[in-house]
């Protein structure tokens, strides 16, 4: 069965057709990238994937089961920015999820269970490379040091599916390439399935093992919005690194908090630039 | 010859600057009442500066005769108690019902309309309202605060709850946050530096709601003792009081800004001119 299931759906705003007749079947580790004209709805695709928003016709289903209606931890995100909160340091933005799981009430961790957390967050905060910049607030941070940030933090409650819109968009080159490495080496070492949104047509072919196109197959003059965009081209890319030899990868924690406890990042260790 | 926005006094110049105003004022009023004492030893309008600290000492270290309080003292305590209560109720519900209409969309559709139309009413004209209702105690002097500044702080609480980016919500219910986690890890620690502006806004206001109460329906106070000396022309009394009532204001309104400048490393303000 396959890990998410679109099947046939439509959205709308009044009446322009945003999104039509998209069907899509998605297994677990796949590494989508999406690309597409500005404005041909790849972020209201991620929006649908996320229950920030609901299809107008059709269904997405998660492991065979419609979605819950709202985000929940399921499916982490990484958006092009505000993905992190600017008034936690670091660490704490990495911490905040165990933080919500666990406390309740308080959203806030103390004593012995505050120091397990933050050791789970030393291990992610090292896999993206920020460990010195540990106790410095977002403000003070570059770009990419923030979208670094943002992935370590939407990885502390396991997602199985993670959404990336844009998210390298303002970075530059070298930063880029630093990205793309720890992203692949993430994706390797958790086994999560992976959307990610771009506009950069290299960065969708090098990073994943499908290429989503979206585009409008049918465009009217006088009504733009009457027809919607599409899946126009499906491209497997390469073979799957989950099933090339010498590459462990963990299962794909569920939820709970034994899946949130220590996960080894196989080949996270390395710092990148 | 460079523009004159991007001419600069410096450092010492600017501190020089700032303070000449001042005098002007004081120099001011010193020659008024020079020429004014000249031609009437008994000018009550523009008393000597000297009557001042003679005055201000009676008041305030000297006990008054009939109540056996010192009076300065006793009118500021009195003062700062309905202030403070009044503040902390109004900014009570600015959190609460600002948070409230600004993340939850039920509650928005509910208040957001009332709270628009209360604002406009203007205070004063309730006051009567109030001491009718409350009758002429301290209640109905706080609640005249409270409702003069209420309104304000709950919209601008609540517009700088819409504010904070949607993105940040989503995120935060990806992480796993309910309702209340939002509300208490996401959105409160944000909106507090903006509060503490928008009392440092709201303490202009609540002093004059204070000081009318006071005016109107008192038996001590600072704003009561300045209207009751009023009848007799007391110059000496009054303008030490005012100066009083504004060195506690600009020292109020300077600790919130310490606060906020300490409280929040992580907002970047960056604007000196505040
Ligand atoms: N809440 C909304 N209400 C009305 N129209 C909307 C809404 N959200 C998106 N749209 C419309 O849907 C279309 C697709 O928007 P979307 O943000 O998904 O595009 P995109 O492919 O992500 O573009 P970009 O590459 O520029 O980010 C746009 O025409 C936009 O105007
Ligand atoms: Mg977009």
């Amino acid at each position: 069965m396959s890990l998410i299931s679109v099947r046939n759906v439509w959205k709308t705003y009044g009446d322009d057709v945003v999104l039509e007749r998209l069907n899509l079947e998605v297994e677990r580790h796949e590494f989508c990238s999406i690309v597409g004209a500005s404005g041909c709805g790849k972020t209201t695709f991620l929006r649908m994937l996320l229950s920030q928003e609901r299809p107008s016709r059709g269904e997405i289903l998660l492991d065979g089961e419609p979605m819950d209606e709202e985000p929940n931890p399921d499916r982490g995100v990484v958006f092009q920015r505000y993905s992190v909160f600017p008034h936690l340091t670091v660490q704490d933005n990495v911490i905040v999820g165990l933080e919500f799981q666990q406390s309740r009430l308080l959203g806030r961790l103390f004593g012995a269970a505050r120091r397990r957390a933050v050791e789970q967050a030393e291990e992610m905060i090292e896999a993206v490379g920020l460990t010195r910049a540990r106790a410095a607030y977002p403000a003070s941070l570059s770009g990419g040091m923030q979208q670094r940030l943002a992935i370590a933090q939407a990885l502390m409650r396991r997602p199985k599916i993670l959404l990336l819109d844009e998210p390298f968009g303002a970075l530059d080159p070298g930063t880029r390439a630093a990205m793309h490495e720890l992203i692949l080496r993430l994706w390797r070492s958790t086994g999560m399935t992976i959307f990610l949104v771009t506009h950069d047509l290299s960065e969708g072919f090098q990073l994943g093992t499908r290429l989503l196109v979206f585009d409008k197959v049918r465009v009217d003059p006088d009504a733009p919005g009457a027809y919607g965009a599409r899946v126009t081209y499906d491209l497997r890319l390469k073979q799957r690194p989950f099933d090339a030899p010498g590459d462990t990868v963990p299962d794909p924690a569920d939820d709970g908090v034994a899946a949130t406890a220590a996960v080894p990042l196989a080949n996270a260790q390395a710092a990148p630039a | 010859m460079a523009r004159l926005l991007n001419r600069r006094p410096g450092r010492l110049a600017a501190m020089h600057l700032a303070v000449a105003p001042f005098l002007l004022i004081v120099l001011a009023y010193v020659a008024g009442s020079a020429v004014r004492l000249a031609e009437n030893p008994n000018d009550k309008l523009l008393p000597a500066p000297a009557s001042f600290v003679e005055t201000a000492q009676r008041m305030a270290f000297e006990a008054d005769k009939r109540s056996g309080d010192y009076l300065l003292w006793s009118d500021t305590a009195a003062s700062l108690e309905r202030l403070g209560l009044g503040l902390a109720a109004g900014v009570a519900i600015g959190l609460v019902l600002g948070i409230a209409i600004g993340l939850l969309p039920y509650v928005t559709a509910a208040l957001r309309a009332l709270v628009a139309v209360v604002s406009v009413v203007p205070p004063l004209a309730l006051l009567p309202i109030l001491f009718i209702v409350f009758g002429l105690g301290e209640t109905g002097k706080v609640v005249l605060i409270i409702v003069g500044i209420a309104p304000f702080l709950v919209r601008d609480v609540a517009l700088r709850v819409g504010e904070i980016p949607n993105e940040q919500l989503i995120k935060a219910q990806t992480l796993g946050a309910s309702t209340w986690q939002i509300v208490t890890r996401v959105v409160l620690p944000q909106i507090l530096p903006r509060l503490v502006d928008a009392v440092r806004l709201s303490l202009g206001p609540a002093w004059l709601f204070l000081i009318a109460s006071e005016a109107i329906a008192a038996t001590d106070g600072l704003g009561y003792r300045i209207f009751l000396v009023r009848r007799y022309l007391a110059m000496d009394v009054i303008i030490p009081y005012v100066a009083w009532i504004t060195l506690l204001a600009y020292t109020m309104d300077l600790g919130l800004r310490s606060l906020s400048r300490r409280a929040f490393p992580w907002a970047v303000t960056g604007d000196s001119r505040s």
